[in-house]
């Protein structure tokens, strides 16, 4: 029961910083919040039923609705899972081309995130300049398949488009028009004594509270712990680039913008090294059109934008999945939202989402 | 489920040249699942004798199947002996046909080792499968979700209600008994006010 100082407040689904249509029931103690509960699935789009009615071909436009600012890296892990469920791989132009386009979603991912971040906490200004880049991400995508968001980029065993003509010195120019860029959101941000005195010591995230809410991606690395699947089980083409991965100390929101800052600078770096020899040769390897996966079954992580998004798919040889189950980041990182929220004040529970960077769509399904 | 699939394949032989030629090569080595023994299962063996039903491999991934009623002891083993600190992923699968009819998936990952292990249990239709929130608490809204679409039951969880459905919601949609246009048409019509089955 509720003590004589206690109320619970309803945030959302509508409110315009929980990104999307999360409600989060909110205990408090004064402003203080004490506990939260977060309500999902006013998104649920039944996705995996939706997957075992389709044949792999025709389900691989849905899994980039998940989550719809980052489906390049969402229809990549579903199309390697469907690889390795085939026993086929894409030819190395075909890889490098993905992990050219995926860092570049990354990009685009972070930026929105940081736009939106931002302005949730209330600094206005960022969100146009995060928007200025990713529009440039946006238009490569579009000139590369005609598709801005909901990119259905690859195919399985390769890629279906080859690249468009000025692609590298697109990517080229955005690269090197980003160095300064991110310096920009930085002089912003980094140093700005509200965004610092909004984020440091804000939804704390020890490294073993992290690991074990299964928590991935940028949130984990902001505790402390060094993991990125890039390096631990390469795929793509990651294996061939140097690049660093940025870990935070603390694991409080000002870390995990740290972490994302840098990873933007990464992911610049690796799309740089990729545009300098891109190996001819086909794009797409030798898959016949019926799909017939051998029957059995296979689980491919690959590391999203979010953090792990893992495709479990088990086949009964014919052309429909049997079974496909997404792990999808933002659904088991909310889920440590409650330990990062308690004891903050509610103005903190805003930027405590942010953090997180959720997708409604992913999280739902 | 398996009947409709077949026609593509059956219908596409005689037309294109190149095709009958690609689905056939893949039938022969169709055993992909071989046993596995290596020192983890040794050691597990060691420890839990028959709980271990099975241990194979699957496409290079290791999967291991043991008893039900064992899971909670062995996922701790897992955890703390074997360093398999993550559980990435828990899930279901419906064979609807078998005598047990759900398959409880668990996708673990050790940091230390960065190593996956596949953990299986099967359970029958009305069957309780042992909660692992205790050992690993990212497994709270993964049962949830799994009971939310499978209607397994998970006892010892904390707080086992939907997640994803409405609470009121009747039926389980991902076993291969419902229907994709099925609807739980009495809820849709008392919530939204709108008479669904299109």
């Amino acid at each position: 029961m509720l003590g004589a100082d206690e109320l619970v407040i309803n945030m959302g689904p509508q409110h315009p910083s929980t990104h999307g249509v999360l409600r989060v029931k909110l205990k408090l103690d004064g402003e203080r919040v004490i506990g939260s509960e977060c309500i999902i699935g006013y998104l649920h789009r039944g996705v995996e039923k939706i997957a075992e009615n389709r044949t792999y071909q025709q389900f691989a436009p849905y899994v980039d609705r998940m989550d719809y600012v980052a489906a390049v890296s969402s229809g990549l892990g579903y199309c390697e899972a469907v690889e390795k469920l085939l026993l086929v791989e894409a030819p190395p132009r075909a890889r490098v081309i993905r992990t050219i386009l995926t860092e570049l979603q990354r990009i685009a991912s972070h930026l929105l995130w940081l736009g939106t971040h931002a302005l949730d906490i209330g600094a206005l200004t960022p969100l146009f300049y995060c928007f200025r880049e990713r529009e440039e991400i946006l238009k490569i995508f579009e000139k590369y398949c005609g598709a801005r968001l909901t990119t259905h980029a690859f195919r399985f065993g390769g890629l279906q488009y080859e690249a468009y003509d000025t692609f590298e010195k697109d990517v080229e120019r955005f690269c090197k028009d980003f160095e300064s860029r991110i310096v920009e959101y930085e002089t912003l941000l980094t140093q700005n004594r509200i965004w610092i005195g909004r984020t440091k010591g804000v939804g704390i995230l020890t490294a073993a509270d992290a690991i074990a809410f299964g928590v991935t991606g940028p949130v984990l690395r902001a505790s402390g712990v060094k993991w990125d699947i890039r390096k631990a089980a390469p795929y793509a083409a990651y294996d061939q680039y140097k690049f660093e991965i940025p870990v935070g100390t603390t694991g409080d929101t000002y870390d995990r913008y740290l972490v994302r800052m840098e990873e933007m600078r990464q992911s610049r770096l690796i799309c740089l090294q990729a545009i300098e020899n891109i190996p001819a040769g086909p794009i797409l390897g030798k898959v016949g059109k019926v799909l017939k996966p051998p029957p059995g079954e296979v689980y491919h992580a690959i590391e999203a934008p979010k953090g792990e998004i893992g495709y479990y798919i088990v086949s009964d040889g014919t052309v429909q999945p049997y079974r496909v189950h997404i792990r999808p980041p933002s659904f088991i990182n909310l889920q440590a939202f409650d330990r990062m929220v308690r004891g903050h004040l509610v103005a903190d529970v805003v930027a405590i989402i942010g953090t997180i960077d959720i997708v409604l769509g992913e999280v739902d399904r | 489920m398996s009947a409709p699939p077949a026609k593509p394949a059956g219908a596409s032989a005689p037309a294109a040249p190149p095709k009958p030629a690609a689905p056939a090569p893949p039938k022969p080595p169709v055993v992909l699942q071989t046993p596995l023994d290596n020192e983890l299962v040794k050691r597990i063996r060691a420890k839990f004798g028959a709980a271990l039903l099975e241990a194979l491999e699957d496409r290079k991934q290791a999967i291991l199947v043991v008893d039900r009623a064992r899971l909670v002891d062995i996922s701790l083993f897992l955890r703390d002996d074997e360093k398999f600190d993550m559980l990435a992923d828990l899930t279901a699968v419906d064979w609807p046909k078998r005598e047990k009819r759900f398959d409880v998936v668990l996708n673990l990952y050790s940091f230390p080792k960065n190593e996956r292990l596949r953990l299986k249990v099967h359970a029958a239709d009305a069957e309780e499968v042992p909660s692992v929130v205790s050992v690993w608490p990212t497994a709270n809204w993964q049962e949830r979700e799994v009971f939310d679409m499978f209607g397994i039951i998970f006892s010892g969880h904390p707080d086992l209600k939907r997640i994803l459905l409405p609470d009121g919601w009747q039926g389980y949609p991902l076993r291969k008994d419902y229907d994709i246009l099925q609807q739980d048409t009495a809820w849709v019509r008392e919530n939204l006010g709108i008479e669904s089955g299109q």
